[in-house]
């Protein structure tokens, strides 16, 4: 299942700068374990010890707020996009 | 003379420099101004303080800048009004109504965090400013950024105030609006100021905007003579402000502006747009986003980026929050205008409808010092509460069309005084 994943700034030095990756996977979740084979050190950026979504993270499937579809376990399909975003923005 | 040492995450202590970043590198919790308070301590005192213009940069040494700031020099200083006749209505002693609704130049709390927003701008050399906005931010950014020339671009949801959009492009802004709510517009304004070299005020320059909310809370404490009330209710949408008057007031206390004195800080949402509500009532401390659905749509924000602090900031003060449908915000609108003659947008509407049932609720006590924030101006949002005022009465210019009404209006009495 590849999915084109939008990387943050602060996440760019596990990919070598780039800003757009292929992973796959079947869930979020399951990206983000292959991530973490593909860029050794992002997983542990993105959840925490239980292997939960840190709480300064969000991740948008599509666009939407994976909070909103199945947290983690929200299915991808080939050609999705997957946006990581720093939680910490805005102010009305 | 800048007493500012760095920038520190909020999370996990990691420290950074002075520079437009906002989020941490390794936690991506946010990241925070640090200030030397024993060197703020030794440097100032009440009487510099009074001693300065009425505008917020008279608290410049707990603010992020250095040297003469240029945005904002009548952003601030707004009333602290005793609210007599609304105090008597609700059964208070001593009601203060934190007045932003005449904030210097766009009416809302937002020329606070603007004014130091763009000061930090031009510091860093931006030459475009930015914001994702419900609308008071927008007019703020727009405003500021014209008096201090730079480009503005501003991002809104469709369907905010038409006050709100006219009020940002006429100075210039470009204004995009997005098919989305507030939280979509911040998504993509995230996306987008990690892409372009643009300043986002409430994004990438976000360590100092929300400095700049402070200066609410150090206002209050010294127009009610360098202390602090017993409670203070405040609105939450992103959670920019509970915090950072938490904040203000404990920083008070740290550099010897206030000695003493506790203070219970309550939280105010539209029902409409609740996350940071239902956590506090739920006991959690993870907050569930909502999609809002509100007239209050300065406060329709459903994802808030600080919300996991507003409940912790007033846990810490032992206060509470309660959420306020549309309904009551439009009536408690209605009271706040026909008792203190000040017309609050329906965040304004919302803290006061909340405040009403911290009352009912023995939250507040008749003795106590309360403070209402009113951080928007109703003229800006005519359309939330246009069909819920009696509409005029029209009459020919004839005396006996005004004579047939006459008895329905005013006190019934004929009291012309001074006429013969």
């Amino acid at each position: 299942m590849p999915v084109k994943v939008r990387v943050p700034t602060p996440l760019r030095r596990f990919t070598g700068g780039t800003d757009e990756v292929p992973a796959a996977g079947e869930s979020v979740r399951a990206v983000i374990e292959d991530l973490e084979k593909r860029h050794p050190g992002m997983r542990e950026r993105l959840l925490d010890d239980k292997g939960e979504l840190r709480r300064f993270v969000n991740i948008y499937l599509n666009g939407d707020d994976i909070r909103f579809l199945n947290q983690l376990n929200s299915q991808v399909k080939d050609g999705d996009d997957i946006s990581i975003v720093p939680a910490i923005a805005g102010g009305e | 003379m800048s007493y500012v040492t760095n920038l520190k995450c909020r999370e996990c202590g990691q420290e950074y420099p002075i520079k437009p970043l906002h989020v941490c590198e390794d936690c991506f919790g946010p990241l925070e101004v640090s200030y030397d308070y024993a060197k703020i301590r030794a440097a100032v005192s009440r009487a510099a303080i009074a001693a300065r213009p009425h505008n917020l940069w008279r608290y410049r040494e707990l603010l992020p800048v250095d040297g003469e700031p240029e945005a904002g020099p009548f952003s601030g200083f707004t009333p602290l009004l005793p609210a007599r006749r609304l105090g008597a209505e609700l059964g208070l002693k001593k009601l203060y109504i934190k007045d932003d609704t005449v904030n210097h130049p766009t009416l809302s709390y937002k020329d606070r965090v603007v004014s130091v927003a763009i000061t930090k701008a031009r510091d860093f050399g931006f030459s475009t400013v930015s914001c994702a906005s419900t609308g008071n931010l927008a007019t703020a950014v727009a405003a500021h950024a014209a008096r201090a020339g730079l480009k503005s671009v501003i991002f809104m949801p469709e369907g905010v105030e038409a006050g709100k959009i006219v009020g940002s492009s006429i100075y210039g802004a470009r204004v995009i609006t997005i098919r989305g709510n507030y939280d979509d517009v911040n998504r993509l304004c995230s996306e987008i100021a990690d892409k372009y070299g643009w300043g986002f005020v409430n994004i990438n320059l976000r360590p100092y905007y929300t400095e700049g909310a402070k200066t609410f809370g150090f206002e209050v404490a010294e127009q009610l003579g360098w202390k602090l009330p017993n409670h203070i209710v405040l609105p939450t949408a992103g959670g920019t402000i509970l915090p950072k008057v938490a904040k203000a007031f404990k920083e008070l206390k740290e550099v010897g502006l206030v000695h003493g004195g506790e203070f219970k800080i309550h939280c105010a949402q539209a029902a409409g747009a609740a996350p940071v509500i239902h956590a506090l009532h739920k006991n959690t401390d993870l907050i569930t986003p909502v999609k809002p659905d509100t007239i209050a749509k300065s406060i329709a924000i459903g994802n808030p980026a600080d919300g996991f602090y507003v409940l912790r900031a007033v846990r810490e003060s032992g206060g509470w929050g309660e959420m306020a449908s549309d309904p009551e915000i439009i009536d408690a609108i209605k009271l706040l205008a026909r008792t203190e003659g000040i017309f609050a947008e329906p965040a304004g509407g919302t803290t006061l409808a909340v405040t009403l049932k911290l009352i009912a609720a023995g939250r507040i006590k008749a003795d106590e010092s309360v403070v209402v924030s009113i951080t928007g101006n109703g003229y800006k949002t005519l359309e939330a509460v246009a069909n819920s005022i009696e509409p005029p009465l029209v009459i020919e210019a004839r005396l006996k069309d005004f004579d047939a009404i006459y008895e329905s209006l005013g006190d019934g009495k004929r009291s012309l005084k001074g006429v013969a």
